[in-house]
């Protein structure tokens, strides 16, 4: 049996004082490529947000790594909703990937040249080494979405968690990206939540969908490939 | 006609009071317009007429009063604003008025008149005294250190504070830390434009500069030669027309701001791209 990454049992998280995830036990283990999907507000990036130990939990447990959560920050990679970006910040694609070398640095201590070589690496794994200098303004969307996926790889997680990575991108550049996730699956464990349900089918080896409560599924079952 | 001004020992103290606060004021300002926190700094200078006030009661240079009361209010401002259950915009009005409350009930304490309190409110860069010139090089010199030692955190905080967490940064400390920088640029200002002022002088030279500006290290290096500019043009100006020297080194900042948004307006307006 593979190493557990994610063990969540009977886990609970309150917002506000309204349940938005209910008894959730999961497990995924090395290798694996989840898919969540679900209606929005059906608590998926809570779930996210819980594994990365961004949000608290009110009942039942959670270990990333056998750990708790947040406590292992240079193993995993986060891919956060694009849309949430100040567009304005003077800052180019080469910076903006950097940062994902931040969990490997100590405090205090600038970025080197190994820095700088894995920036280049993640960049051209998902195409953009034209556009390194570019500011994050001018990229399109799928473009600043490439962005960050590359900046989440520049860490050498061994876990990747995204979230809508594919929202509001038009369907030549959803390809894109998912040949790109689909390269990624065979080294990386991979939590991808999604709207996307037709297009998944074939990439992943467990689809859930959660709405409040998580219901697990083979992925050829709900949605059989075409 | 340079040399006329520069004749007087307090023009070149004003000058050079001008140049050395542009620094801070340049940089830290940068972190002020990207991470959006330009309410909260005016929260902070004005919660620090308190200490001038504290200062001026006990009879000490109003400097050492400001700079621990103004430290006090950066962390107290960001700590209630963050984890009490406060309405951001609540806890800092609340701080700002109540700085001022103390600053002015110190001063009505203290028997006889106080000519220079004036020039704290809205500066008078005319009258720097030499002490004051080095507390500004000093302060200057210690915001950049900070900023130099922390600058791949402060640019991870400044724009995006949860992957920053993400990535096992103390991100309430660096904020913490970035307000108490904030704090001590606007005890360097406040000779200059004066505590009513600062913020406009804070914002607009980097917010200028992130009009044309790819990094967060050039955005700062051009806040601080606008940031120099308006300061030397105001100082002259207010020279030549004798007015006020704080507020004319505002109105040259507000013009340029606006002269800067019509650039970009009719750069922009036939449908052309952003800016590279």
């Amino acid at each position: 049996m593979r190493a557990p990454v994610i063990e969540c049992d009977c886990l609970s998280v309150d917002l506000g004082g309204v349940r938005v995830v209910d008894g959730l036990t999961l497990r995924v283990g090395e290798g694996d490529f989840l898919a969540l999907v679900g209606p929005n507000g059906g608590g998926k990036t809570t779930l996210l947000r819980v594994i990365l130990g961004l949000e608290r939990f009110s009942a039942g447990s959670v270990k990333v790594f056998g750990g708790l959560p947040g406590s292992s920050p240079g193993r995993i990679g986060y891919v956060p909703q694009r849309l949430f970006f100040d567009r304005e910040f003077p800052i180019s694609v080469r910076d903006l990937v950097l940062m994902g070398r931040l969990s490997k640095k100590k405090l205090f201590q600038h970025y080197n040249r190994p820095d700088r070589e894995k920036v280049d690496e993640a960049v051209c794994m998902v195409g953009l080494e034209r556009l390194i200098e570019r500011r994050i303004g001018d990229l399109s969307g799928g473009e600043l979405q490439r962005a960050l996926i590359a900046r989440a790889l520049a860490g050498e997680p061994e876990l990747l968690l995204l979230d809508e990575p594919t929202a509001s991108i038009d369907p030549q550049m959803k390809t894109i990206i998912y040949d790109l996730i689909e390269k990624l699956k065979e080294r990386l464990t991979i939590v991808l939540v999604t709207h996307d349900t037709a297009l998944i089918g074939r990439y992943v080896t467990k689809i859930a969908t959660l709405n409040v409560t998580l219901e697990l599924h083979e992925p050829n079952s709900v949605f059989p490939n075409p | 006609m340079l040399q006329d001004i520069f004749a007087f020992e307090f023009m070149r103290n004003a000058l050079l009071a001008a140049l050395l606060s542009s620094i801070a004021c340049g940089i830290i300002g940068t972190y002020v317009v990207v991470k959006k926190i330009g309410f909260i700094s005016g929260g902070i200078a004005h919660t620090a007429f308190g200490g001038i006030g504290v200062g001026y009661y006990l009879g000490i240079n109003p400097l050492l009063g400001v700079i621990p009361f103004s430290l006090a209010a950066a962390v107290a401002i960001g700590l209630l604003s963050k984890k009490a259950k406060v309405a951001e915009d609540t806890a800092i009005g609340t701080f700002w008025a109540v700085g001022m409350a103390v600053g002015v009930i110190c001063i009505g304490l203290k028997p006889g008149y106080a000519p220079d309190l004036f020039s704290y409110l809205f500066g008078n860069i005319l009258t720097v005294p030499s002490f004051d010139l080095w507390m500004i090089l000093l302060l200057d010199l210690l915001i950049l250190a900070v900023v130099w030692i922390l600058s791949k955190e402060f640019l991870a905080i400044s724009f995006d504070e949860e992957y920053a967490a993400v990535s096992g940064l103390k991100t309430m400390a660096l904020y913490l830390l970035m307000l108490c920088l904030i704090a001590l640029t606007v005890v360097v200002m406040m000779r200059v434009v004066g505590i009513v002022m600062v913020i406009a002088l804070l914002t607009i030279p980097a917010a200028i500069a992130r009009m044309v500006s790819r990094s967060l290290p050039g955005m700062m290096v051009r806040a601080v030669l606008l940031s120099a500019f308006f300061s030397i043009c105001g100082l002259w100006l207010s020279f030549l027309l004798d007015v006020a020297s704080g507020a004319t080194i505002i109105l040259v900042a507000g013009f340029c701001f606006l002269l800067a948004h019509a650039w970009r307006f009719f750069r922009l307006s036939p449908g052309a791209p952003g800016l590279s």
